[in-house]
């Protein structure tokens, strides 16, 4: 009856139809990777126009930060700790004990901080945000959110946006003065590093661009970490799989770009 | 019947076409729906009305094809501009679609307290009115999860009406309620529906029951309305798909007379 038009095209060749499969694979990745931006472009927009939700931002903020305080504190105590118990067996070898501050505040802000607190918040909040927008997009509540002409992106992608840019910085200075304090309990406490010049030398050689290097990154990993999560549940499938597959993804990807983009910045950083 | 000048017509959908993959879901739909009247859309599970009514409520756009609503062809606006469009609309989703981190009170009010500035007396007044129009008074404070998926539904359609919409859209609002509340529902629509005036286009399988309240009935069928008048046109054109579909038999396409469509119009 009223079949389309179709184009019967003639059969290519072998070498020709890999190529064509090949291009279409690149078109296919160059088009999700040009979606995948313009989400995050589009959340950026719908943050600088009005209306202005504080009211969203600050409930983010409690969710993301606030309530991953505890899980970030646990961490920061028990990786602290390890460094002590590490660094002050390894530079006792060297005789170099009151290095201990040192070295343990430097690992702390410039790397494990940053990363470490990126990547529980990710397994706790970032998980929570796509499994909560997936929700949301797969029992349709987000086209009930467009049909009352309130636009989804700005209502629930922006607020996280912000509130994972304010809320990893913070959190990761907490993990950086709990690590240096538990790093201190074991190195000094257990194994009898010289207790004064722990922060003497973390006063003498922790710069200032150390500091703010580890809060740029977590500012970029908040970054990261809310992008992919809100993108990840926005485009989760409607089917029963649909949410547990965009949890997951969220999750790996996350942690994966979290890990590069912390050599990039690094390598940007040291410069 | 009147003549179809464009005023008394709110919604005009002309040749609207929308493929999945390779499947033509919508092949040339036409549907008239004139000002305050009920236009029920019926038709077999899986046919295609509820991404008939999500080109409706402009959630989808159309491959080809025209929507013109209250006189502006929707087909051709920018995303922002779609939105003042849809501040005219009530929809009431197929599963209900409340937002379930909020209570049925916060549901209901939600469009209020985001999209007016309305006080808070205000609000509670009118949400109260609207959960008891729906039966659901006293029932406020719980959320979506703990009630019944027909107390959800009501809850949805009391949302739906809650900004007093010119249009309101019903993805089967009946379904999975019993009898004495479906007839409840349709009594709630049907009262709303003279009171403000409204347009209410909705799709139902409570055939014939839902006739009662329509004016108008389209029957979906291979991607378009396949009968479309009002209740008595449609009832008396004897389409013998159509009252295989009534009787409950479906309308497989298999002894499908060749070109057999028949028209009812106005
Ligand atoms: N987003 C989509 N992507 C691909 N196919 C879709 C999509 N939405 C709907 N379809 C297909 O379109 C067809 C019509 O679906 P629709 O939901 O409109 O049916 P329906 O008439 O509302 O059925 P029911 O009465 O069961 O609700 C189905 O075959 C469905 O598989
Ligand atoms: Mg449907």
């Amino acid at each position: 009856m009223n079949s389309p038009i179709s184009i019967d095209r003639p059969a290519s060749p072998p070498l020709v139809a890999a190529i064509e499969r090949l291009g279409a694979a690149i078109l296919e990745g160059v088009n999700a990777l040009g979606r995948f931006v313009l989400f995050l472009l589009s959340a950026m927009v719908e943050i600088v126009l009005p209306p202005y939700k504080v009211r969203l931002v600050l409930r983010q903020i409690r969710t993301i930060g606030a309530e991953s305080f505890f899980l970030v504190a646990l961490i920061a105590m028990f990786t602290g700790m390890v460094l002590g118990l590490q660094g002050e067996f390894t530079l006792r070898k060297f005789g170099s004990e009151g290095a201990l501050g040192t070295v343990v505040s430097l690992v702390l802000v410039r790397e494990l901080g940053p990363v470490l607190t990126a990547l529980m918040v990710t397994a706790r909040a970032g998980s929570a945000m796509a499994a909560e927008i997936g929700a949301m997009q797969v029992t349709e509540q987000i086209d009930a959110l467009t049909v009352m002409a309130i636009n989804p992106v700005q209502y629930l992608v922006s607020p996280r946006l912000i509130a994972a840019v304010i809320s990893f910085p913070l959190l990761t200075s907490m993990f950086d003065v709990i690590g240096i304090l538990g790093g201190y309990a074991v190195g000094v406490g257990l194994m009898g590093a010289p207790a004064a010049s722990y922060f003497n030398g973390i006063a003498q050689n922790l710069s200032g661009d150390d500091v703010s290097g580890g809060l740029y990154k977590a500012l970029v990993f908040g970054l990261i970490v809310a992008w992919v999560s809100c993108y990840k549940g926005y485009n989760a499938e409607r089917m029963a799989t649909g949410v547990s597959r965009a949890t997951t993804e969220a999750v790996v990807l996350s942690s994966v770009l979290i890990l590069m983009f912390d050599y990039f910045l690094t390598s940007l950083l040291l410069k | 019947m009147t003549a179809a000048n464009s005023n008394s017509i709110a919604i005009k959908v002309s040749d609207l076409r929308r493929r999945f993959g390779t499947q033509q879901v919508l092949d040339g739909v036409d549907l008239e729906c004139p000002r305050g009247q009920i236009t029920t859309i019926v038709g077999p599970s899986g046919c295609g009305k509820t991404v008939f009514l999500k080109h409706l409520t402009l959630l989808m756009r159309a491959d080809s094809g025209r929507i013109v609503i209250n006189g502006v062809d929707v087909t051709r606006l920018s995303s922002r501009a779609l939105d003042s469009v849809r501040e005219q609309f009530g929809v009431l989703f197929q599963g209900g679609a409340l937002f379930d981190s909020l209570t049925v009170f916060e549901n209901v009010a939600f469009p209020l307290v985001e999209k007016t500035r309305m006080s808070r007396e205000e609000i509670a007044r009118a949400v109260n009115d609207k959960l008891a129009a729906v039966g659901l008074e006293g029932m406020g404070h719980k959320y979506p999860s703990e009630i019944s998926g027909g107390m959800q539904k009501r809850a949805a359609l009391a949302r739906a009406l809650i900004r007093n919409p010119n249009i309101l859209y019903l993805d089967e609002p009946t379904t999975g309620l019993d009898p004495t509340r479906t007839g409840a529902i349709h009594e709630l629509i049907r009262r709303t529906h003279e009171k403000f005036g409204l347009t209410v286009v909705m799709v139902s399988h409570d055939v014939p029951q839902v006739f009662e309240i329509s004016d108008r009935v389209a029957f979906m069928h291979r991607g378009r309305m396949w009968l479309n008048g009002t209740v008595a046109q449609v009832m008396e054109a004897h389409d013998p798909i159509f009252e295989r579909f009534l009787a409950g038999r479906g309308s497989g396409d298999d002894d499908l007379p060749a070109g057999g469509r028949s028209e009812a119009r106005v």
